[in-house]
C-alpha cells in the first residue's frame, strides 16, 4: 500500500491547504443538504392536513343531568364532560391548591363551575382512568382512579396521590351557548 | 491485511470483539481498485444509492398507504394531497423505480461491453442477474399498489402469464391471486411482498459485493491487475468520484421529480381500477417493454412466455457462450460493433413493446426478437472463434508509459 | 463522455417511446399556453377562483370531485368564512345520532365535495346511461391532460359528411372516436365573473381547466419552488464534488 499512498498526497504545500479547505467546504455543504433532505421524511409522520382538519368536536350538554358524566371522542382521545354537583365543586375548591403535587386552583380549570371538561388520559402513562360510571371506583378523592398504576384524581381532575406527575389536561373548549360546547 | 489498528479506543474495543471496522476499512477504504476505471464504473454504487432512496421513501410511504381495494387509490391520493411532503416521497419513489432501471441497465451494458461476466467473475454476474429478477418482481408488484387502471390490468396480464404453464398453470394463477381474479387478497399479498423483496435485494446486493471484493473490480482494459502500481485505494479516489456521479445523477433524477413527475407514468393509472373495463392501450412500465415485445413476438402463448423468461435467463449462460479470451470490447474490433447492434436491438424491442401489435410492428418485433437470441446463441460463440483481437497491453500502468498504446488511452476520454 | 451521453439518451429514448404512444391517432388537441407550465410556472389564483365558480355553477351539476375537500379552497384564496358558506350549501349524511338514526347536516370545510349523485347508477340514469367521470384527477388521467380537456370542451362541431352520429351522442373532434354523450356545455356569458373578466366561452373553458389542473396537482407550486432551490443547491454541491475530485485525482493522472 505504501507506493499508492504516495499518490494520495500529491504535491504538498499550498495545494494541500486548498484541497483541505475544499474538502471541509464540500463536507459541510453535503452534510447540510443531507440534513435538509431528511426533514420531509420526518415531517411526513406528523399529522396530515385531513387529520388536522378534524380537530374540533361539538357536544350537546342538555342531556347530562347533575352528577352525571359523558365521554366523547376528540382527536381519537376520550374527553370527560362532568356535570358536577354542588358538593363536588365545594370539595374541589376547599382543597389547598398550593399543597398539591401539581398546584392549580379549580377556578382556573373550569369555565363554568358545574361543567368540568377533561382529556380522560392519565398523565402517567396514558391509561384511561375509571370513575365515569357510577359503578366504577372514583379513588380516594371522589374523582377518577387510574387502574394501571393507581393514580387518584379529585373532583377537579387534579392529581392527588399516585405516580402521575400532572393534573388531567383541560382541552381548549368554548361554550357556543348554554347547552353546547365545542372542544378544540 | 488483518488486524488494522484504530486510534479511537471505542472503535478498537468493538473491532477486537467483532472486526466490523476492519472489514469496512478493507472493503470501502483500502480496497485496491484499478486506477483506470472510467465513469461507466460509477453505476454500481449509483444503483446502491438508488436502492437506499427506494427503501427510505418506500418505508415512509408504507406508513400512509392502505392495501385494500376500497382504500388503496384514495390512500395514495391522500399521500399526494394531505400527508406532509407526501407528494415528494411518492414522486421520489415512483421516478426512483425508473431511475433504478436506467442505472442498472447501464450497469449491465457496461458489463457486456467490457466483458465483466468472464472468468473469474461468473458468480458475480449471476448474482447481478438475480438482482435484476428480484428488482423486476418488486417493481411489478409496486406498480399494482396504487390500484389504478394500469395497476389492475398490468397485474391481470402479468399474472396470467403463468397460466401458460401446462397442466398446473390455471392452479398457479388462482394461487397467485388468492381468488378467481385479481382482487383484494392479491393486492394485500403484493403489498406484503413488495415490502419484503427489497430486503431480499439488499441481501443479494451484499453477496454481489462479496463476490466483487473476492475477484476485485474489472477495468476498461479487461486485463488483470499486475501489482500495486496498477491500483489506488478506493477512498478517497473512488469515493469522491462516486459522489460526483451521485451529484450528476441527482440533478437528472430530481429534474423529473420536480418538473415532470409523471413523465415515465401512464395517465390511465390516475383512473381508479375498474375490473369491468380494460383501457384501450395497455402497456407495461417502460423498463419491461423489450421483454413485453419478445412476449408478443410469438403467436403461441406458452412459447411467448418461455421466450420472455428465456431472454433474461440466457444471460446466465453468457460466460460460456462468449469464448473470447479478451474481456474488453476495446480490443475486440468486431464485438465492439456487435455490442452497439445489440444495444440498438434492445431499444428497438422497447419501442415495439410500446406499439400496438399490428402491421409492420409485428414483423419488426419478430426480427428484433430473433436477433436478440441470435446475438447470444450464434454471434457470441462464433466471434469467440473467428474474431482476431487486437494486442492487449501488458498492464494497466503500461499504456500510460508506452506510446504504442496511446490510442487505447485516447479512447478513455 | 460521448458514449456516456449516447447511453443516457438511449435510455431516455426508450422511456420516451412509451410517452409518445399516440393519443388515439386522429384526436385534435390544441396546445394551450398554461400559466403553470415550465420551470417557473405557477397558478393564477384569480383564474382558479373563476374556474371554481364555473365548476360550481356548471360542471358540478353532473360531475363529482370526490378527492377534493371544501377546506382545500382556502388554498386558492377563499376565506375561511367563504369556504364554510360554500360547504353549507350542500348536505351530507351523518350519524347515527343518539336515537340511532342517520341524519342530514350541512357540509363542513372538512368534508369532501358533495357529489351530485348518490352513486354511479343514479348518475347514469340521470345522464342517458352515460357516467359523468369524476373530475378530481381529470387533467392527470388523460394524455396531455389540460390541453385535452380544453380541446374537448371547445371541440364540438357538426359531423363531417357521411358520419352518422348515434342518438344522444355529439360529434367532438377531440374525443377518442369522436362521439361523446356529453352535450356542449360552455357558451359565452353563461357565468358572470365578479372580477369583471369577460366571460367568453374560451375564457370560461380556460378558467375551469386551470381549476381542474389545480385540483389534480395542488402541490404544483410547492413542488416547483422547492425544485428550483434543490436544483441550485445540487449544482453547487456537484461542482464542489467535481473540483474536489479533480484535486484528489491530480496526482494519479
Amino acid at each position: 500500500m505504501a507506493d499508492t499512498a504516495s499518490h494520495a498526497h500529491g504535491a504538498p504545500g499550498q495545494g494541500e491547504t486548498r484541497r483541505d479547505f475544499l474538502l471541509y467546504a464540500t463536507t459541510a455543504v453535503g452534510a447540510v443538504g443531507t440534513a435538509i433532505a431528511l426533514w420531509p421524511f420526518i415531517h411526513s409522520m406528523n399529522p396530515a392536513a385531513d387529520v388536522l382538519a378534524l380537530s374540533s368536536t361539538e357536544v350537546d350538554l342538555s342531556p347530562i343531568a347533575e352528577g352525571q358524566s359523558i365521554t366523547v371522542t376528540w382527536r381519537g382521545k376520550p374527553v370527560f364532560i362532568r356535570h358536577r354537583t354542588a358538593r363536588e365543586i365545594e370539595e374541589a375548591r376547599a382543597a389547598d391548591a398550593s399543597g398539591l403535587p401539581d398546584p392549580q386552583k379549580d377556578e382556573d380549570r373550569v369555565q363554568k363551575a358545574e361543567w368540568l371538561v377533561l382529556v380522560g388520559v392519565c398523565t402517567h402513562l396514558g391509561c384511561i382512568p375509571l370513575g365515569q360510571k357510577t359503578s366504577e371506583p372514583k379513588g380516594d378523592y371522589n374523582g377518577w382512579f387510574c387502574p394501571c398504576h393507581g393514580s387518584h384524581y379529585d373532583t377537579s381532575g387534579r392529581i392527588r396521590k399516585g405516580p402521575a406527575p400532572a393534573n388531567l389536561v383541560v382541552p381548549e373548549y368554548t361554550f357556543l351557548d348554554d347547552n353546547r360546547v365545542r372542544i378544540g | 491485511m488483518s488486524g488494522h489498528t484504530f486510534q479511537n479506543k471505542a472503535i478498537r474495543w468493538i473491532d477486537e470483539r467483532m472486526p466490523i471496522f476492519t472489514v469496512m476499512q478493507h472493503s470501502a477504504i483500502d480496497y485496491p481498485t484499478p486506477k483506470n476505471l472510467n465513469y461507466w464504473w460509477n453505476f454500481g454504487s449509483l444503483a446502491l444509492f438508488v436502492l437506499v432512496i427506494m427503501l427510505m421513501t418506500g418505508i415512509f410511504l408504507a406508513m400512509s398507504y392502505t392495501p385494500h381495494v376500497d382504500y388503496a387509490f384514495t390512500s395514495v391520493e391522500r399521500i399526494m394531497r394531505d400527508v406532509n411532503y407526501g407528494w415528494l416521497l411518492r414522486y421520489l419513489h415512483m421516478n426512483g423505480a425508473s431511475m433504478f432501471f436506467i442505472v442498472v441497465y447501464i450497469h449491465i451494458f457496461r458489463g457486456l461491453y467490457y466483458g465483466s461476466y468472464k472468468a473469474p467473475r461468473e458468480l458475480l454476474w449471476w448474482l447481478g442477474i438475480v438482482i435484476l429478477l428480484v428488482m423486476m418482481a418488486t417493481a411489478f408488484m409496486g406498480y399494482v399498489l396504487p390500484w389504478g387502471q394500469m395497476s389492475f390490468w398490468g397485474a391481470t396480464v402479468i399474472t396470467n402469464l403463468f397460466s401458460a404453464i401446462p397442466l398446473v398453470g390455471e392452479d398457479i394463477v388462482t394461487w397467485l391471486w388468492g381468488g378467481f381474479s385479481v382482487d383484494n387478497p392479491t393486492l394485500n399479498r403484493f403489498f406484503a411482498l413488495h415490502y419484503l423483496l427489497p430486503f431480499v435485494l439488499v441481501a443479494v446486493v451484499f453477496l454481489h459485493l462479496w463476490a466483487l471484493h473476492t475477484t476485485k473490480s474489472g477495468n476498461p482494459l479487461g486485463i488483470d491487475v499486475k501489482g500495486p502500481q496498477d491500483t489506488i485505494p478506493f477512498h478517497p479516489y473512488y469515493t469522491i468520484k462516486d459522489l460526483f456521479g451521485v451529484g450528476v445523477f441527482l440533478l437528472f433524477y430530481l429534474f423529473f421529480v420536480f418538473y415532470a413527475p409523471n413523465f415515465f407514468g401512464e395517465p390511465d393509472n390516475y383512473i381508479p381500477a375498474n375490473p369491468l373495463v380494460t383501457p384501450p392501450h395497455i402497456v407495461p412500465e417502460w423498463y419491461f417493454l423489450p421483454f413485453y415485445a419478445i412476449l408478443r413476438a410469438v403467436p403461441d402463448k406458452l412459447g411467448g412466455v418461455v421466450l420472455m423468461f428465456g431472454s433474461i435467463l440466457i444471460l446466465f449462460a453468457l460466460p460460456w457462450l462468449d469464448r473470447s479470451r479478451v474481456r474488453s470490447a476495446r480490443f475486440r474490433p468486431i464485438y465492439k460493433q456487435v455490442f452497439w447492434l445489440f444495444l440498438i436491438d434492445c431499444i428497438v424491442l422497447g419501442y415495439i413493446g410500446a406499439k400496438p401489435p399490428e402491421g409492420a410492428f409485428i414483423t419488426i418485433g419478430r426480427i428484433a426478437t430473433a436477433y436478440y437470441f441470435a446475438h447470444f446463441l450464434i454471434v457470441m460463440p462464433l466471434l469467440g472463434r473467428l474474431e482476431k483481437p487486437r494486442p492487449v497491453p501488458q498492464s494497466i500502468s503500461a499504456p500510460v508509459l508506452k506510446p504504442a498504446a496511446a490510442t487505447a488511452q485516447m479512447e478513455k476520454v | 463522455m460521448r458514449k456516456f451521453i449516447i447511453g443516457t439518451l438511449a435510455a431516455a429514448g426508450m422511456a420516451a417511446s412509451t410517452a409518445a404512444l399516440a393519443a388515439g391517432g386522429d384526436q385534435q388537441i390544441t396546445d394551450v399556453d398554461w400559466s403553470w407550465e415550465g420551470i417557473f410556472g405557477s397558478y393564477d389564483h384569480a383564474q382558479l377562483r373563476r374556474g371554481f365558480q364555473v365548476y360550481r355553477e356548471i360542471c358540478g351539476n353532473c360531475h363529482s370531485m370526490n378527492l377534493i375537500y371544501y377546506r382545500n379552497l382556502q388554498q386558492i384564496g377563499l376565506t375561511e368564512d367563504q369556504v364554510k358558506e360554500v360547504a353549507a350549501e350542500k348536505e351530507v349524511e351523518d350519524g347515527p345520532n343518539d336515537d340511532g338514526e342517520m341524519f342530514m347536516r350541512p357540509a363542513l370545510p372538512s368534508d369532501h365535495f358533495v357529489a351530485p349523485f348518490p352513486n354511479d347508477q343514479a348518475a347514469r340514469v340521470a345522464n342517458n346511461g352515460a357516467l359523468p367521470p369524476d373530475l378530481s384527477l381529470m387533467t392527470k388521467a388523460r394524455l396531455k391532460g389540460p390541453d385535452y380537456v380544453y380541446s374537448l370542451m371547445t371541440g364540438y362541431q357538426d359531423p363531417p359528411e357521411g358520419v352518422e352520429v348515434a342518438e344522444g351522442m355529439n360529434y367532438n373532434v377531440a374525443f377518442p372516436g369522436h362521439q361523446i354523450a356529453m352535450a356542449p356545455q360552455i357558451f359565452d356569458e353563461m357565468v358572470t365573473y365578479e372580477d369583471g373578466t369577460q366571460a367568453t366561452a374560451d375564457q370560461i373553458t380556460k378558467d375551469v381547466v386551470a381549476f381542474l389542473n389545480w385540483a389534480a396537482e395542488p402541490e404544483l407550486e410547492q413542488r416547483k419552488s422547492m425544485g428550483l432551490k434543490t436544483m441550485l443547491f445540487l449544482i453547487v454541491l456537484t461542482a464542489m464534488f467535481f473540483a474536489l475530485k479533480r484535486r484528489i485525482w491530480a496526482a494519479v493522472h
